[in-house]
């Protein structure tokens, strides 16, 4: 009894310690909207509601974030589909370069997007030179651009979930279906689609939230067309805080809707798990002319998917300001790298992007454990809370924490729990924490889900302590969990770009800062060297996922 | 006093009694056979004795010493779980160690001493193969090897045979049996399997709704069971309505048959009782008036006798014991009583 008392009193500090940073700030910002200099006041609210800026960002938020799951579904899906149910010569290595679009963080995703398909981008320049026209024949910017990068690096939600989904379907039951008479339509429609629903609306769920929270895409590319996270932003930078504030308030609104409307789609939850079966066999299409159409086509397409990849690494070889009309870089050089390493005004941002990212995912992860432990071995009764709590960052765009961080840590006030963090180097790998929570949170809790308890009862029946069966028992058991939600969370708050332009101070800037400086100021193959780097950060994360999937 | 003793053990779960007042007694190298249909309470039973729940009320005294208090860790009991709980990331060698090293043997001791271990359960050399390599029998043997390395006082083994098919079940059965015997440990075996108990345990316990039903030898629990339950979960019975007599006979459909009350004050002459007829406390014999008769609507053939059921005019479904070829379905026969193996018992739970 006193044991699992003790774990009690655990379980409230711990979701006491994660409701401050995590649901105060929301509270905060809720709270600030609705105070004016005289206290309590409505003014704001009204402002808001009066402005027609602010009802056409929302609507645009909206809508771009619905049309952006439905771009994203018709490619992903089909796909999908294409990779999982047919063979064709190089199915394996082109199903791989599919999900390439994966390890485009935002920032650096919209940067490539830039270089290739920007006004001055390559393509552009192609066509420019082709046709011999005086100007660029398009400017890429307003919500086409901004849909653009959506789809392109949103489809793979939907073609990852769909994949995983049909490899999941028991073959027995395609042939269960077409023994009981049902033709290939009537199987699709009973049978495959049913199934593939969960994965589909979870995809849809990510698509959604993630298009509601993009930041990089509208900032770059939207120019005078505002979306909620980009609206908040210029706000804040004109010094109206407090309309920020309202404004921060109704996209946590918009995003809490959709997710709501989201669960009420799907209320069983995220993907269901199917039970065991034989991998259904793959449809070989007719004749070879048209396995071999299939091929070049998938060759084709992944040649389109890996074009922005291509072009940030061959920008990043472009010496500073060689590059000006030509169609083709005319001169390339390591030098960017070497001045990336050599100059420290250069390798500042790197050093700092390290640093936070890593203080920010070893304190997640012993959050995470923390929690694990508490909510699944002993059960404490503020579980669900606390899982809650680790979860609501997710909910959250990070703009909207960015804000809220702000609030929580720019006033000296110990009786209502807030210090002066912000412009310290504390700031932004707390945010870091923050955003990090949910994904290091749900994987090392799946993980302790998935930890069979008598693995530790047997060792505590062979004698061992509690530390040494978390060491040799529980860890070990935990790896692959822990590996994937490390490495997840340090390379999503490497190139954190949302909540550092907001938090970030000279002495802290990190790489995403960095980046977009070196583009005001035209060092572009700088610039893209950094996104390189991230890129490969990235990468090497999905390989040890993707290897360690296969273990497992 | 014995070895091990469970005394007035309760455990209650969200307000249902899981293990109910049980108490029981161990002698120094016996067997006991925990028995039970699932939710009887014997599974917590076994996690109570190892240290992983703590009783609501009631003690665990080994050699007289109260260690309900103790931690698992403390207790050195050695416990062999339903699905092994082999640590996945360790290989063979490092499982059986495990133990070891944690109460501080170290180099040679630790290896020669892992050796023996596997010997015992036949793996000798086996020290390097990862578990997951392993079949299933051999994991089962692991575990066994696991747990009796660090020389337990007591062996906890938690449905240790549930998870093999039927004809290595046996086999593995025959092993255990021999091995538990010639180590001479004091060990607690949980089953739901008759077989299981009737060959593993030197005696027992079974346990219906957390208490204790009966306990004894398996001759006992078959011959003289205390209750219908045990008459019903032991061997096979057809529970026959029937009225009391006298202590010695009963009414079965206005026919008087011998019987042997299952329970110590026998009920009044007229009340109402169920009779648990065994099988083979039956005889079929040619349709009379004299005698109760009913019609054969099944056979169960195992060789050298076969099962009839049979349906009475009240009724009732009996099943006799008789040469395969006594009778065929649609048969109308008689059945008479044959000697021991029906039991009596008041009506009631």
């Amino acid at each position: 009894m006193t044991r699992a008392r003790r774990a009690g009193w655990w379980g409230w500090l711990l979701a006491a310690a994660l409701a401050w940073i995590v649901a105060y700030p929301l509270f905060l910002v809720l709270i600030e909207g609705l105070r004016g200099a005289g206290g309590w006041t409505l003014d704001e609210v009204r402002r808001f509601a009066s402005r027609p800026s602010e009802w056409q960002a929302l609507w645009a938020s909206l809508w771009l974030s619905a049309a952006s799951v439905v771009l994203a579904g018709l490619i992903g899906v089909p796909l999908a589909f294409l990779f999982e149910r047919v063979d064709f010569p190089g199915r394996r290595l082109l199903g791989a370069l599919v999900a390439l679009p994966a390890v485009l963080p935002p920032l650096v995703g919209v940067v490539a997007f830039l270089f290739l398909y920007g006004e001055t981008g390559f393509a552009g320049r192609l066509v420019q030179s082709l046709l011999r026209l005086e100007d660029p024949p398009w400017r890429l910017a307003g919500p086409g651009a901004i849909l653009l990068v959506h789809a392109y690096s949103m489809y793979v939600y939907f073609y990852l979930f769909g994949r995983a989904a049909l490899s999941r379907l028991d073959g027995a039951m395609l042939e269960a279906a077409s023994a009981l008479g049902a033709g290939r339509w009537r199987t699709l429609r009973y049978v495959v689609l049913p199934h593939l629903r969960p994965a589909l609306v979870g995809a849809a769920l990510l698509t959604f939230m993630t298009s509601l929270a993009s930041f990089s895409a509208p900032y770059i590319f939207g120019g005078g067309y505002r979306v909620m996270t980009t609206q908040i932003v210029f706000t804040r930078l004109n010094g109206d805080d407090r309309l920020a504030m309202v404004e921060t308030t109704a996209l946590m609104a918009l995003a809490l809707g959709a997710m709501a409307l989201f669960r009420r789609a799907d209320p069983g939850g995220s993907l269901a798990s199917v039970g065991k079966g034989n991998a259904p066999s793959l449809a070989r299409s007719g004749s070879a002319g048209a396995r071999a159409g299939i091929a070049v086509a998938a060759w084709l397409l992944a040649l389109v998917l890996l074009l922005p990849h291509l072009t940030l690494l061959l920008v990043s070889f472009v010496p500073v300001g060689t590059w000006t009309t030509e169609t083709w870089p005319p001169a390339f050089s390591p030098g960017n790298y070497a001045a990336l390493f050599s100059e420290p005004e250069r390798l500042r941002p790197l050093l700092n992007s390290l640093w936070m990212a890593t203080a920010a995912t070893l304190t997640a992860v012993g959050v995470a454990l923390a929690a694990g432990w508490l909510v699944v071995r002993s059960r404490v009764q503020a579980g669900r809370l606390i899982e809650g709590l680790l979860g609501l960052p997710w909910a959250v765009p990070g703009t909207v924490f960015a804000i809220a961080l702000a609030a929580l840590f720019s006033v000296h006030s110990p009786l209502t729990l807030r210090a002066v963090l912000v412009g310290t180097v504390w700031i932004l790998p707390l945010a870091y924490l923050v955003r990090n929570l949910p994904i290091t949170g749900r994987a090392i809790l799946a993980g302790f889900r998935q930890l069979d308890p008598s693995l530790e009862e047997a060792a505590a029946a062979l004698g061992a302590s509690r530390a040494r069966t978390f060491r040799r028992v529980v860890l070990p058991g935990l790896a692959p969990a822990l590996a994937a939600g490390a490495t997840l969370a340090f390379v999503t708050a490497l190139g954190d770009f949302i909540t550092s332009i907001m938090l970030y101070t000279y002495n802290t800037r990190p790489i995403s800062m960095e980046i977009l400086g070196s583009l005001r100021q035209g060092d572009v193959g700088v610039a893209a060297a950094y996104g390189v780097l991230l890129m490969l950060a990235s990468a090497a994360v999905f390989a040890l996922g993707a290897r360690g999937e296969a273990r497992a | 006093m014995g070895f091990l003793e469970l005394d007035g053990l309760t455990k209650q779960f969200r307000g249902q009694r899981a293990v109910d007042g049980l108490s029981l007694t161990l002698e120094r190298g016996e067997v006991l056979a925990l028995l039970g249909p699932s939710g009887s309470g014997k599974t917590t039973t076994l996690r109570l004795l190892a240290g992983f729940e703590e009783p609501d009320a009631g003690r665990v005294v080994l050699e007289g010493v109260d260690v309900t208090p103790l931690a698992p860790v403390a207790r050195r009991f050695g416990m062999v779980f339903q699905h092994y709980a082999l640590f996945p990331h360790l290989d063979v060698g490092a499982n059986v160690a495990f133990g070891l090293e944690s109460r501080g043997v170290r180099g040679e001791e630790l290896a020669r001493r892992v050796e023996d271990a596997l010997a015992l359960v036949d793996l000798a050399g086996f020290e390097r193969r990862p578990v997951a390599q392993l079949s299933g029998g051999q994991q089962q043997r692991v575990a066994l090897a696991r747990a009796l390395a660090p020389e337990p006082r007591v062996l906890l083994l938690d449905e240790p045979l549930s998870n093999l098919d039927p004809a290595l079940r046996e086999r593995t059965r025959r092993e255990l049996r021999a091995l538990v015997r010639r180590l001479g440990i004091t060990a607690i075996v949980v089953t739901h399997e008759q077989d299981d108990a009737f060959d593993l345990g030197d005696r027992i316990a079974l346990l219906r709704q957390g208490r204790l039903e009966q306990l004894g030898t398996a001759d006992e629990l078959y011959a003289a069971p205390a209750t219908a339950f045990v008459a019903g979960f032991i061997g096979r019975a057809s529970d026959i309505p029937a009225r009391v007599l006298s202590d010695r006979t009963a009414d079965v459909d206005g026919f008087t048959w011998p019987v042997r009350w299952g329970v110590a004050a026998p009920a009044a002459a007229g009340a109402a009782a169920r009779l648990l007829a065994r099988p083979e406390g039956l005889r079929l014999a040619e349709p009379s008036p004299s005698r109760l008769t009913g019609t054969v609507t099944g056979r169960r053939f195992t060789g050298a006798v076969a099962y009839f059921s049979v349906d009475t005019a009240s009724g009732a479904t009996i099943e006799v014991a008789a040469p395969p070829s006594a009778a065929r379905e649609g048969d109308t026969v008689g059945i008479e009583p044959a000697g021991t193996g029906l039991h009596l018992f008041p009506v009631g739970p």
